[in-house]
C-alpha cells in the first residue's frame, strides 16, 4: 500500500534531503512505524513516547487537505493513493 | 545579514502595529536558495494572544502548499512581541523549525508612545540564537 508522504525542510536530514517518500500503512501509527524502518529517527520527532505516542503538539500532520487533529489523530486511517504531508506548526511568542 | 527593502520593512512594522496588543506574524517569501525576502504574506495569529503566536493549521498548509508550487521558502518568519524586547524568548527557540529562515523580531512595547520600534532579525538553529545585521535598501 503506497501512501505518499511529505517532507518538510527540517526533517529531510532522515531522508536523505527528500522532499517526499513512499511508506505504507493501514493508519497513521502504522505508516509512522513503517517510515522508521528507512528513515531511522523520523518517528520520535513526529509522535511523543511520553504522551502515549500522541501527536507531537507543533506536528501538524495533513491526510490529504485535512489536518488529522480533526479526524482520529495517530489512528487516523490510511488507503492506498493517500497522501501525507508533515508541517512542523510555526509559533511562538514572549510567553 | 538580512538585506530587506525599505516596503518590506514597513509592511513588517505595520502589521505589528495594527495587530497590538496582540502578536502578529507572518512570513516574506522568497526564491529557493537565495534567502532574498520578497513576497509579503501576513499570518493570521490563530492564538489572538499577547504572548504567543501559531498559524492557523489551514492557513499553514496553504502557505506551504503555494510556496512549494511558486518555488519558494520562508526566506523571514516574523512575529511580534507586545511587552518585551525583540529577542527570541525559549518558546520562540524552541519551535523554530526553519533553519535557513531570517527570523525577525518586532517589538510594539512602546507602541503607545508611537517611539520606535525595534526590528531585529536572527538565525535560529538547533536551539542557537545568533543575531544578524539588518540593512534596509530601497531596491534589491
Amino acid at each position: 500500500m503506497a501512501i505518499e508522504v511529505r517532507i518538510p525542510t527540517i526533517l529531510r536530514q532522515y531522508t536523505d534531503g527528500q522532499k517526499a517518500v513512499e511508506g505504507s500503512g493501514d493508519t497513521l501509527a502504522n505508516l509512522f512505524a513503517d517510515l522508521e524502518t528507512r528513515h531511522t529517527g523520523i518517528r520520535a520527532r513526529l509522535v511523543d513516547a511520553d504522551n502515549g505516542d500522541q501527536l507531537r503538539r507543533f506536528v501538524n500532520v495533513y491526510l490529504n487537505d485535512e489536518d488529522v487533529r480533526f479526524l482520529d489523530g495517530v489512528e487516523t486511517k490510511l488507503s492506498d493513493g493517500d497522501s501525507i504531508t508533515i508541517l512542523p506548526a510555526v509559533a511562538g511568542g514572549a510567553a | 545579514m538580512l538585506t530587506i527593502t525599505q516596503a518590506l520593512y514597513d509592511q513588517i512594522v505595520a502589521h505589528a502595529r495594527e495587530d497590538h496588543p496582540d502578536e502578529a506574524c507572518g512570513v516574506v517569501a522568497g526564491p529557493v536558495g537565495e534567502g532574498r525576502p520578497e513576497r509579503f504574506i501576513p499570518m493570521l495569529n490563530a492564538a489572538r494572544s499577547p504572548t504567543f503566536y501559531e498559524f492557523d493549521s489551514q492557513d499553514l498548509l496553504k502557505l506551504y502548499r503555494e510556496m512549494d508550487d511558486r518555488d519558494e521558502e520562508p526566506a523571514v518568519v516574523y512575529h511580534s512581541h507586545t511587552a518585551t524586547e525583540a529577542y527570541p524568548s525559549r518558546t520562540d527557540i524552541t519551535y523554530a523549525n526553519e533553519p535557513g529562515a531570517h527570523y525577525v523580531l518586532v517589538s510594539t512595547a512602546d507602541a503607545d508612545g508611537a517611539g520606535d520600534f525595534q526590528f531585529r532579525s536572527y538565525r535560529i538553529v538547533e536551539g542557537e540564537v545568533t543575531e544578524e545585521e539588518v540593512k534596509v535598501v530601497e531596491a534589491y
